[in-house]
């Protein structure tokens, strides 16, 4: 379970978060959707640790993840992150980038990390790529890279940050089906999205992020199509997708 | 009565072998600790503390700007001076390594800030510590933005080794003009010591096409 509470952020005078609570279940997927620069990424990075947080409280599975003792490193395996941008290990083949993590950081043998990569691989329909460095894949197939690239140290929730806006249109579906896929696996999910109708589809919740707060919250459907907020529904309107 | 000139022998080459040698040792010995040096150096700039930084630039600009022929003299002076005077080889390959891995601090730095910081940040959130990601992501990456200015600083250390003639130590250029000033016989020399530098650079050029080669092949499907 993630559990937000009350967490406060400003980068110098900018007040990017004025207190913001969210409780995650497992098993659960929630979008967060709301204007560009309104620090929806910022919310991601306040629980992954990449960014610090002012006041308020931030727990994964009872940890606080910006508390002196926390392991940053330790808990970060058990939540996976996928950005904007793909980020593939250039100087690495598909089949190493997703076995790097397991042989560093989790200290797996060769052998048996290659074997981890190859079923992520896989499973995210990269299997006649394995052998491809990243310049030969197209942004697609390294999104995919980069979600398998998570799943391989077993995490057990997923962050996305917009992971289909760098993406050319023909190549949004398939990484939003693997997305899907997850959901319909189980996987915990928050996932920071300007996809509207995967926001109605497939997220069991959906929360508006305004002024740095969770404006309204509620599920999916309902948020989507009666939203009671005013900004929220001229949001929605002027969102093409 | 001696002649004042004698011509060439086969034992010069020999003394002319044993300067290239001479050339190499001081050469590599550089290359190898100032590039060691000159990463940690370029590491702790790119870390955005700005006291530190500017410490370390204005050091490394005195390292830069200063005639490599005038550190020379004046370190193994100073060294004599203050009673510790070095045999040349270990005076020169002090000044020289410094020299290197002055050069080398701003090409490492540039490497490592030519690296995303959104794909460290990626790397981070696999579980990478700051250290495993610099060892296995940054490292690596900015080593490609960063291995032909490597080059050609490695490149320049072979030649300016050349220098350290000055305070004594014989390598293929002080060879040389030892035998010129014996048998006048100077383009023969310069012809052989020319071919002797390039036997000496060729491997490193050879070493830069062919990491280039690796690039451009995984970089381009
Ligand atoms: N490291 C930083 N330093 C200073 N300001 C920052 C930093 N990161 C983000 N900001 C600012 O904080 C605000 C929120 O940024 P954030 O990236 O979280 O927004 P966002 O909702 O993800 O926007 P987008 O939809 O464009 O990705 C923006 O005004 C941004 O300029
Ligand atoms: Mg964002």
């Amino acid at each position: 379970m993630i559990i937000l509470e009350n967490v406060h952020k400003s980068f110098g005078s900018l007040k990017v978060l004025k207190g913001v609570n969210l409780t995650v279940h497992e098993g659960e997927v929630v979008s967060l959707i709301g204007a560009s620069g309104s620090g929806k990424s910022t919310l991601l990075y306040c629980i992954n640790g990449l960014e610090k947080i002012d006041s308020g409280r931030v727990t994964v599975d009872g940890t606080d993840v910006h508390a002196k003792g926390t392991d940053i490193n330790k808990l970060r395996q058990k939540l996976g992150t996928v950005f904007q941008q793909w980020n593939s290990f250039p100087h690495l083949t598909a089949l190493e980038n997703v076995a790097l993590a397991p042989r560093v950081v989790s200290k797996l043998d060769k052998a048996a990390a290659r074997e981890v990569a190859a079923a992520q691989l896989e499973r995210v329909g990269l299997k006649d790529k394995f052998d491809h460095y990243p310049s030969q894949m197209s942004g697609g197939q390294q999104q995919r890279l980069a979600i398998a690239r998570a799943l391989a140290m077993k995490p057990d929730y997923m962050l996305f940050d917009e992971a289909t806006s760098a993406l050319d249109p023909e190549l949004v579906t398939e990484v939003l089906d693997t997305m899907r896929m997850l959901a319909s696996d189980g996987m915990t999910m928050i996932v920071v999205t300007h996809e509207m109708s995967f926001a109605r589809d497939v997220s069991d919740r959906v929360a508006f992020f305004k002024q740095g707060v969770l404006a309204e919250i509620g599920p999916a459907r309902e948020v989507m199509e009666s939203p009671k907020d005013p900004d929220l529904q001229r949001f929605l309107s002027s969102s093409t997708r | 009565m001696t002649p004042v000139f004698t011509s060439l022998q086969w034992s010069d080459l020999l003394f002319l072998l044993e300067g290239a040698w001479n050339t190499i040792l001081i050469s590599v010995v550089a290359i190898i600790l100032g590039s060691v040096l000159g990463a940690i150096i370029g590491w702790l700039m790119s870390l955005k503390n700005t006291a530190l930084n500017l410490t370390m630039m204005s050091i490394i600009d005195v390292f830069r700007s200063v005639p490599l022929l005038i550190q020379l003299i004046l370190f193994d002076s100073f060294v004599a001076i203050a009673g510790f005077p070095l045999p040349p080889f270990f005076s020169g390959t002090i000044v020289l390594t410094v020299y290197t891995a002055a050069l080398v601090a701003g090409v490492a730095r540039a490497g490592i800030e030519a690296v995303p910081p959104t794909l460290r940040a990626a790397a981070r959130c696999l579980g990478l510590s700051y250290f495993q990601e610099l060892r296995y992501v940054t490292f690596p990456v900015g080593l490609r933005t960063a291995f032909p200015s490597w080059l050609g600083v490695a490149l320049a250390t072979v030649k300016d080794s050349a220098l350290v003639s000055a305070i004594g130590y014989v390598e293929l250029l002080r060879a040389s003009q030892i035998l010129n000033t014996r048998t006048q016989e100077s383009v023969k020399i310069m012809l052989l010591v020319g071919v002797l530098y390039f036997a000496l650079s060729y491997p490193l050029s050879l070493l830069g096409s062919r990491y280039e080669k690796k690039m451009a092949s995984n970089d381009h499907p």
